[in-house]
């Protein structure tokens, strides 16, 4: 295990200097120079603008930027954002929490609901159940994020008043956000109703960022689960008189689970392309929004660190899977 | 039992309290997060909104809902005979904010206001490069240039020395980037090792007090009980940054939210006729507009600009580009400004008449590109859209157009050179409510290459700006710029278009709320019923 482990740990750096590179060289081809950009309508004079270009170093080679970046990478230092001058690094590590506490809310909505969806209309193959179900998830599936999250804004908090409309707590409390996640610290916070204000806030987002996950899962769910229940195995294991569902719950689920998960390690990058949309409608703080408004920004440091950063945070998922695999099938991790 | 009776008890408590937290705070939602909290450092007005306005305060100040100038930390100034020195006599017993990291020892005096400008033009000052300080409107409203030197005769007076004698400099004194900041805060800082604390935890002397920022989501404020001025009239201000125009609306709908910036054009009229809230409305400090190449045949005969643009239906562009929140353009300069010349006759939509104006001149077959760029801006929210309107319109005088766009940055630079092929649709925003900063910025012959788009160099409309730039008599520098305005038009160097309105959207508890044409919002005045 430890071997296997230490294999797919060596793949990292090829793929980390991979995107790096491609981080770095993103952001240079999108055409546009970040200092006109930033000057606008006003503009300035070219005395001024060959004093910003030296101040930010846009005048030396390419290999000297990308060698300057790189050793700041392997230091730690991901340079500062043109916009706000805050180090890249205190600016992602700010923001990050909130998109990873919105994510696993999503994921765990999408990952409790998606499965036993998945399993019931496979088990229930062909009928009623099963068809709704799976026409169900093909709408959600093909929900544009924008439409659906409005679409809900307006139905329980407009209409109904049951959830808030954006934010992360009422405006009414007021604690300092020490981890950055909002349910964490609100619960230490000791503030009465800190903590369902929090949840009530995640609610909307959750569902909205969610959906898609749900609907992928619920739809591989259920074709992995009629691929096993197929297999010879399983005729073999109620040939043998076990109650169905022991055979759904211990033979089918489990060895359907592989490409779930698959598809579940594989939603992280959904997810965080979703979180985009989603935070910008939730005035949610995260990195999705923060990044969008990078690119239109020209803020090459926030844009390329920025990357880097949820890159490797997508390649730390992907591993976690690959180990889950070797946990879920030993087969694997022999090869 | 006991439990959930003990529960339900506490949340009716919490209820109460949160209802007397929201009588006693104003919550705004904003559009989006500030950059920093230094304003010097930056030039949006997102960020002005949430540093220079509640926080600091200027020497002189804007009159909210006006561009005229009052009193601010300084209590007067006099400018001498020749315009070339500033005095102003500062405010005595103005205290600047406190925080964790500072207490202030003394009050406001003339240190303050030497540092504040010192570490923008001063490279050996210890501030000058601290937070990356590009210092771009200090640079832009050319002070590097202007300010000789500064002197400070005692505690309450400094003389500015300028190099030039140049009316707009009291209006720039107002701006944003001239928020006086304490030298006693940023000495200690210095001292502490961390001067970045300037920018990201303000001291002021302003209305309000900085209280804390979650960067995309919150700015906390609270009032300063020892401001000089009038004290604002709500206990706290609370900035919620909410991108999403439409959320907005549902929050300030919901009550998450009293006051709301920037609502959708197509909501507007929904707004209007909505109980729960009040729309509040004004022209933007702004004008769009589309430059032709006045260097370039047949663009270079004033009689064929004028044909061009008696073609242009205007009223249909406000309606379906500004979709209503756009008001005709008639001048250069926007009606909330003074000087502004009612006395203007726009050139009526006529394209019959416009037709028999090009064969006049000889013009058949015009091809030309009109120039849309590829960005939004509130004088210009969609200028494709535009771009094909006036295509349309001019196909009926006879004149084919192809419309073309580039990359932002791309376009700004390209449509600077004097050779450029086409008719450029840009706008302005002003800076500083001073009529200089459209008329010589935009049409003025130094700007030609540069910020005149049209390329446009007219020696009496140059004259003309220039002689009022160094008049101080407002009442006669009005009369040069109504006379700048009329050969403007008679010239015309542009088809002046829209100025936009800009819309506030406020709760109907929400009392003394003023849409400010300089496009600030600001709260300090403002109260709850």
């Amino acid at each position: 295990m430890l071997k296997y482990f230490a294999s797919r740990l060596l793949t990292f750096i090829p793929t980390f200097i991979g995107v790096t590179l491609i981080s770095f060289a993103f952001i240079r081809l999108l055409p546009g120079d970040p200092i006109i950009v930033m000057a606008g309508e006003r503009g300035m004079s070219p005395e001024r603008h060959a004093e910003l270009t030296a101040q930010y170093g846009f005048d030396q080679p390419m290999y000297v930027q990308f060698w300057n970046y790189l050793s700041g990478v392997v230091q730690g230092d991901l340079g500062n954002s043109f916009v706000t001058k805050k180090p890249v690094w205190d600016e992602f590590f700010a923001l990050f929490p909130a998109t990873l506490e919105l994510s696993i809310c999503a994921m765990i909505f999408a990952v409790a609901l998606g499965l036993p969806a998945g399993v019931i209309a496979a088990v229930n193959r062909g009928k009623f159940f099963d068809r709704t179900l799976m026409s169900t998830a093909l709408i959600g599936y093909s929900m544009p994020i924008f439409w659906w999250a409005l679409l809900l804004i307006i139905v329980f908090s407009g209409i109904l008043k049951w959830t808030p409309v954006s934010g992360r707590i009422d405006l009414i409390y007021y604690f300092p956000n020490a981890s950055g996640f909002m349910i964490y610290d609100a619960l230490m916070s000791g503030q009465s109703g800190a903590l369902w204000s929090a949840i009530r806030h995640l609610i909307l987002p959750t569902i909205v960022l969610g959906t898609i996950p749900l609907a992928v899962i619920a739809r591989q769910t259920r074709s992995a689960m009629l691929e096993v229940l197929g297999e010879d195995y399983i005729r073999t294991a109620r040939a043998k008189g076990m109650s169905p569902s022991r055979v759904n719950a211990v033979h089918a689920l489990r060895n359907a689970l592989i490409p779930v998960i698959t598809v579940i390690g594989l939603s992280v990058g959904t997810l965080l392309a979703g979180a985009i949309l989603t935070e910008t409608i939730f005035s949610w703080p995260g990195i999705g929004k923060w990044m969008v408004d990078s690119i239109f920004r020209r803020d090459y440091p926030v844009v390329q660190g920025g990357l880097l950063l949820i890159a490797v945070m997508v390649m730390i998922v992907n591993l976690t899977v690959d180990v889950l695999y070797g946990i879920i099938n030993p087969k694997i991790r022999k090869r | 039992m006991l439990l959930k009776a003990k529960m339900l008890g506490m949340a009716a408590a919490m209820a109460l309290t949160a209802g007397a937290a929201h009588a006693q705070a104003l919550v705004y939602c904003s559009e989006g997060s500030p950059e920093g909290f230094d304003p010097a450092l930056y030039t949006a007005g997102t960020t002005f909104d949430a540093s220079s306005h509640p926080i600091y305060n200027q020497l002189v100040e804007f009159k909210v809902g006006t561009t005229e100038t009052l009193p601010g930390l300084a209590e007067s100034y006099e400018v001498s005979e020749d315009g070339m020195t500033v005095t102003f006599n500062l405010r005595q017993g103005v205290k600047f904010h406190s925080n964790d990291m500072f207490t202030p020892t003394r009050d406001f005096n003339a240190d303050d206001v030497i540092f504040t400008f010192d570490r923008q033009g001063n490279p050996d000052n210890p501030y000058n490069q601290v937070s990356g300080g590009t210092w771009e409107y200090f640079s832009g409203m050319s002070m590097p240039d202007l300010i000789e030197s500064m002197e400070k005769v005692d505690d309450y007076t400094v003389v500015f020395h300028l190099t030039r004698p140049e009316a707009p400099f009291i209006a720039n004194m107002a701006m944003d980037f001239a928020s006086i900041v304490s030298k006693e805060y940023a000495d200690a800082m210095l001292e502490a090792g961390t001067p970045e604390m300037l920018n990201q935890a303000p001291i002021g002397t302003g209305p309000f007090t900085f209280q804390a920022y979650q960067k995309d989501a919150v700015v906390r404020y609270v009032r300063n009980d020892d401001y000089w001025g009038d004290p604002a009239k709500v206990e706290a201000l609370i900035f919620a940054i909410t991108p999403d125009a439409s959320v907005r609306y549902q929050k300030l709908q919901a009550g998450e939210c009293h006051v709301m910036a920037y609502p959708n054009p197509a909501d507007i009229e929904a707004m209007k006729s909505d109980d729960a809230v009040e729309v509040l409305e004004q022209e933007g400090l702004n004008v769009g507009y589309l430059a032709y190449n006045t260097q370039v045949a047949p663009y270079d005969n004033p009689t064929v600009r004028k044909a061009l643009n008696m073609a242009i239906d205007k009223q249909a562009i406000i309606d379906v580009v500004f979709q209503g929140s756009g008001q005709i353009a008639k001048n250069p300069i926007p009606p909330t400004m003074w000087s502004y010349s009612d006395a203007t006759v726009d050139d009526a939509y006529d394209p019959e008449a416009a037709k028999a104006m090009l064969e006049e001149a000889g013009v058949s077959d015009l091809s030309m590109k009109i120039w849309a760029m590829p960005v939004q801006r509130p004088y210009n929210p969609n200028a494709r859209r535009m771009a094909e309107l006036m295509q349309s319109d001019f196909a009926k005088v006879g004149v084919d157009v192809e419309i073309v766009s580039y990359e932002w940055g791309e376009y700004l630079e390209r449509s600077k050179d004097t050779a450029r092929d086409g008719a450029v649709l840009l706008g302005w925003t002003g800076d500083n409510g001073d009529p200089d900063n459209f008329l010589a910025v935009l049409l003025g012959c130094d700007a030609v290459g540069g910020s005149n788009r049209a390329q446009w160099c007219n020696e009496e409309f140059d004259e003309v700006v220039k002689a009022a730039k160094v008049t101080s008599d407002q009442a006669e520098r009005t009369k040069l710029y109504e006379e700048a305005q009329a050969i403007f038009k008679d010239q015309a160097p542009w088809a002046t278009i829209a100025h936009s309105v800009v819309y506030m959207v406020t709760r109907p508890e929400v009392d003394g709320y003023v849409v400010h044409p300089l496009g600030g919002h600001i709260f300090n005045q403002v109260g709850l019923k």
